[in-house]
């Protein structure tokens, strides 16, 4: 397929494809949680909603930063999907994820500076295993392209069980989802409020929202890449790492920094180094 | 260029007058970068010939003479025997050397130019000169800010510009006694600077510098003789194009003379000391000379040691430097620390392109080194300018500085930018440097990805600190002189140009080096330079967006759990008492411990350093370098890079099978 078609389509579907997922998610844990939930297109009608509302700041210029990072994760989607060089999505994902940290700084109030500080921390815990994660991939297929990667003719998975694993963990930090809720819970009665999007409204939140889709997807597509000499396994795995991460945050409590900084370093040293030292022994 | 630098510092060391120092020092400056663009310009480079005359050596004889003399005085005085030891055994060696062999002692070409001659001459002189310049508005500053220092300003700028003089020598010597003459020099020089101020800790320091960087000359006069005793030659450029394992030895005890000089891990305490100086030094002995000498005489080494054991542990050092420097700046809240440690952590990674010493390597090694002098030199003059004003370098106490002194805090934003964000220039040198260490030794990149972790975080909450203004600030009105705001709108600029016209750079300067030695290079792929310039004009746009500052929103205090007390920063706490606000950063000081991890530094680098010597000098040299080891990945051409001139082509095995097949000897070092 034509790159500028896939990041076309890309460009439409993946907001429409992440919202869906995120009311899929909202379903399924209210299920878990004996819930009924709310409709599938609930995510839609909150961004709606979101637009209509009058915006509110308390630092005039904390907005620019939110815009830039919706920008910049659609950029690194774009460059994901284009099958551009992995190492360069990453980077491009790094200054998406430093824009959203310089807003929560920029809006200077205590919630979301703590946010902040403890989002650094979490990119802090999942960048070696993002990174470890291109590499393994380059010293399987010889090529950090991700249109190479994609069309390589084995499953990536064989080669990479242990970096799979890890990167599995780092989703979860990703994800921002509970056990590492670190930095923004879900939950704003607690000691964190909101975390990094306390002082964020209206349109403001509502970009944080659709820039969570664009993410979404593009993470799956990560996923299905370790699967993607057979599309359909692929595709079925995105689908059950989603699930699965859903079920995770259901089931833990938050994890302290420490804890979180300490056990996704140790996934990504042991998992993530230890399968990429078994690859260069084996070449 | 040597000479006349040399010439200024004498003449301004007897200079009192203020203004005439300022006319000097600006004619000096404008005519050592304009002599660094015009040898950029030059068409072909080559080695220079004359420059025999046996005055010159005489003289040279009696300053290396009155050098020792200086430093054995100075270490009786502090009661450092190792001092007075360590110099003692340069001198003897040296002395035989000249004793034995004086007449046999002369090199075909003293001075020698090449690409990457130029790439330092153009740092040393641009971003030398600015330091130079804003140095001439700091020292005033300085002075009137710290009464208790005495005034030795002439003897201060004379010591700048010797520093610049000798580090165009250490540049431009191809005998290596003229270079080791001026390594020697930097060391001293560096050495004064570090102890201008003469307290008690600056003293101390000054004389761990001298230690340190003593214990690197004794092994480069080692190499010296070792060399001459082999090859006959003294000459650089017959010790890098020697293609029998003979130069090992050599190679790697200069290598350990660089990695003293450029304060990698055993000895990083020198270059964290060196704190104590006036900005200006700092940034100096940090951006563009004593450091980068080192790395520069390490990146020489690159062809000589590339496959072998001692190239694998010269990387292992720059590794373990780069991750544990760059975990140690997180703990540290003193800005110029943050910035030593950072300093100490990318010409770490500098170090492991010198040590895997292939071309794709050694591209990203050159990158490096230009984009961190600049960007460095940028923070660090920045940095220098704030504690001026905020009489604090705490980066706590920055808070909010953005709207304290926005000119100021834009430009440390650009510096660090520069040093670690996409799409700036240390960003493409350390995607290079991913793909070159993955290629050569994938477990290498271990080290780099948790370092690079650790580098997003402690930039990133710096530059917060900056922007967040929890408390309301007040402009304040900008004082910078003129020299100080020539450098750092300079610098800055450099940082942007720098970043823009990057594929000029290496296809102008890098490559042709690069091509020179190795007979081939890589480069960034079109595809992805487009990706970077978009990146680029994404982030230029950001400042734009000012210009819809403040229209359609409304402003309300920050939630402090619904009991503000009519601003964002007082609050009603417990027992109904006001309360204010205050945030500071993260620096996970119980997790990552400074002293800790800088025993293990010394403990890891001391291992290695001592590994790679005992195998260089003990080893048997020729065996060292068996076929298994030549073996480098890169024969097969990493696909995201673009291959360029490549000259023969044929001698690449065509598939990856013959990779498995070491019998292809040494078809890697086309030299």
């Amino acid at each position: 397929m034509n790159p500028w078609l896939r990041v076309s389509i890309y460009f439409v579907g993946a907001p429409l494809l992440g919202g869906l997922l995120a009311g899929w998610d909202r379903r399924i844990s209210a299920r878990m949680q004996s819930r009924q939930g709310p409709p599938l297109l609930q995510p839609f009608y909150d961004v709606l909603k979101l637009w209509q509302k009058e915006n509110i700041v308390v630092r005039r210029s904390q907005n620019f930063y939110i815009f830039f990072f919706l920008l910049l994760v659609i950029f690194t989607g774009a460059l994901f999907f284009a099958g551009s060089d992995l190492l360069l999505v990453i980077f491009a994902l790094t200054l998406a994820a430093i824009f959203f940290v310089l807003g929560a700084y920029k809006a200077s109030s205590p919630y979301s500076f703590l946010g902040a500080e403890r989002e650094l921390l979490q990119m802090m815990a999942y960048e070696p295993m993002v990174l470890l994660t291109a590499i393994g991939m380059y010293m399987v297929t010889r090529s950090f392209y991700v249109h190479e990667i994609a069309s390589h003719p084995t499953l990536l998975v064989l080669g990479l069980p242990g970096v799979f694993l890890g990167f599995l963990y780092t989703l979860e930090i990703k994800f921002r989802k509970s056990p590492f809720d670190l930095s923004s819970s879900h939950h704003a009665h607690q000691e964190l409020v909101r975390g990094i999007t306390t002082e964020f409204s209206g349109r403001a939140l509502a970009l944080i929202e659709i820039a969570h889709w664009y993410e979404t997807v593009f993470l799956l597509g990560w996923v299905y890449l370790f699967f993607a000499a057979s599309p359909l396994l692929g595709a079925a795995v995105s689908v059950l790492v989603f699930l699965f991460i859903i079920l995770v945050d259901n089931v833990f409590a938050r994890l302290t920094w420490q804890t979180a900084l300490r056990s996704a370093w140790l996934a990504a040293a042991v998992l993530g180094g230890g399968n990429i030292l078994v690859l260069s022994l084996l070449r | 260029m040597i000479l006349g630098p040399l010439a200024a510092g004498a003449g301004l060391a007897c200079l009192k007058p203020e203004r005439l120092r300022r006319l000097l020092v600006a004619s000096v400056t404008l005519a050592v970068a304009g002599g660094a663009l015009a040898l950029a310009r030059l068409p072909a480079p080559g080695d220079l010939a004359g420059f025999h005359h046996h005055a010159l050596n005489l003289a040279m004889s009696v300053v290396e003479a009155g050098m020792g003399l200086y430093v054995i005085y100075v270490g009786s005085r502090a009661r450092r025997p190792l001092i007075v030891a360590l110099m003692l055994a340069q001198a003897g060696l040296l002395g035989w050397l000249e004793w034995a062999h004086g007449s046999r002692l002369v090199a075909a070409h003293n001075l020698f130019l090449d690409k990457l001659s130029i790439i330092m001459a153009l740092i040393n002189g641009l971003v030398g000169g600015g330091i130079c310049l804003y140095a001439l508005g700091y020292m005033e500053e300085y002075q009137a800010l710290h009464r208790e220092v005495a005034d030795r300003r002439p003897f201060f700028f004379a010591l700048l510009f010797v520093f610049l003089g000798a580090m165009f020598g250490v540049i431009f010597a191809n005998n290596l006694l003229w270079l080791f003459l001026f390594w020697e020099i930097t060391t001293l020089c560096s050495f004064l600077l570090i102890g201008y101020t003469q307290t008690a800790e600056a003293r101390r320091n000054a004389l761990r510098a001298l230690e340190m960087n003593l214990a690197g000359g004794l092994a480069f006069a080692l190499a010296i003789v070792w060399l001459f005793q082999r090859t006959g030659s003294i000459e650089l450029q017959t010790l890098i194009t020697q293609k029998s394992a003979l130069a090992l030895a050599p190679a790697a005890l200069l290598c350990f003379a660089g990695l003293t000089k450029s304060a990698q891990m055993p000895f990083s305490s020198w270059l964290l000391g060196a704190m104590v100086a006036p900005t200006p030094v700092s940034a100096l002995l940090h951006s563009s000379t004593m450091v980068k000498a080192g790395v520069y005489l390490v990146l020489r080494m690159a062809p000589i040691i590339t496959g072998t054991k001692v190239g694998l542990l010269v990387a292992l050092v720059g590794a373990v430097t780069f991750l544990i420097g760059s975990l140690a700046a997180i703990s540290a809240s003193d800005a110029k620390k943050v910035l030593a440690y950072s300093t100490v952590a990318n010409l770490g990674l500098i170090v492991v392109c010198s040590g895997i010493g292939t071309y794709a390597a050694v591209w990203a090694g050159v990158l490096l080194i230009i984009f961190h002098a600049v960007a460095k030199c940028l923070l660090f003059l920045c940095v220098g300018a704030v504690e001026h004003r905020l009489h604090s370098r705490d980066i706590e106490a920055m808070s909010g500085l953005l709207l304290k002194m926005p000119r100021l805090a834009v430009m440390m934003l650009i510096g660090m930018a520069g040093m670690f964000l996409a799409p700036f220039g240390m960003l493409i040198s350390k995607w290079a440097v991913l793909k070159a260490v993955v290629d050569a030794y994938p477990a290498l990149s271990l080290f780099i990805v948790f370092g690079s972790a650790a580098t997003l975080f402690f930039w990133v909450k710096w530059m917060g600190k900056l922007l967040e203004s929890v408390h309301p600030q007040e402009p304040e009105r900008s004082d910078l002189a003129l020299g100080e705001s020539l450098a750092l709108y300079g610098l800055s600029a450099t940082t942007f140009l720098a970043c823009l016209f990057f594929p000029l750079i290496s296809s102008r300067f890098i490559e042709p080096y690069v091509v020179g030695v190795y007979g081939q290079c890589v480069s960034m792929s079109p595809g992805n330079l487009i990706i970077m310039t978009i990146m680029m004009v994404m982030i230029l746009l950001f400042p734009l967006s000012f210009l819809n500052y403040g229209r359609g929103v409304k402003v309300m205090d920050a939630y402090l759990g619904g009991a503000n007390l009519h601003s964002s920063v007082r609050f009603l706490g417990s027992a109904n008492q006001p309360q204010t606000v205050t945030t500071n950063n993260y620096y996970l000081r119980s997790f990552f411990p400074e002293p800790a991890l800088a025993r293990w530094g010394v403990m890891l680098g001391t291992a290695l350093l001592a590994c790679m010597l005992t195998l260089a000098v003990a080893g048997p040299g020729a065996e060292a370098r068996t076929p298994k080891e030549t073996l480098k990945p890169e024969v097969q051409a990493p696909p995201p890079m673009v291959q360029t001139g490549a000259p023969d082509e044929a001698q690449l095995p065509a598939n990856s099978a013959t990779r498995r097949r070491p019998d292809f000897g040494l078809w890697n070092r086309r030299l």
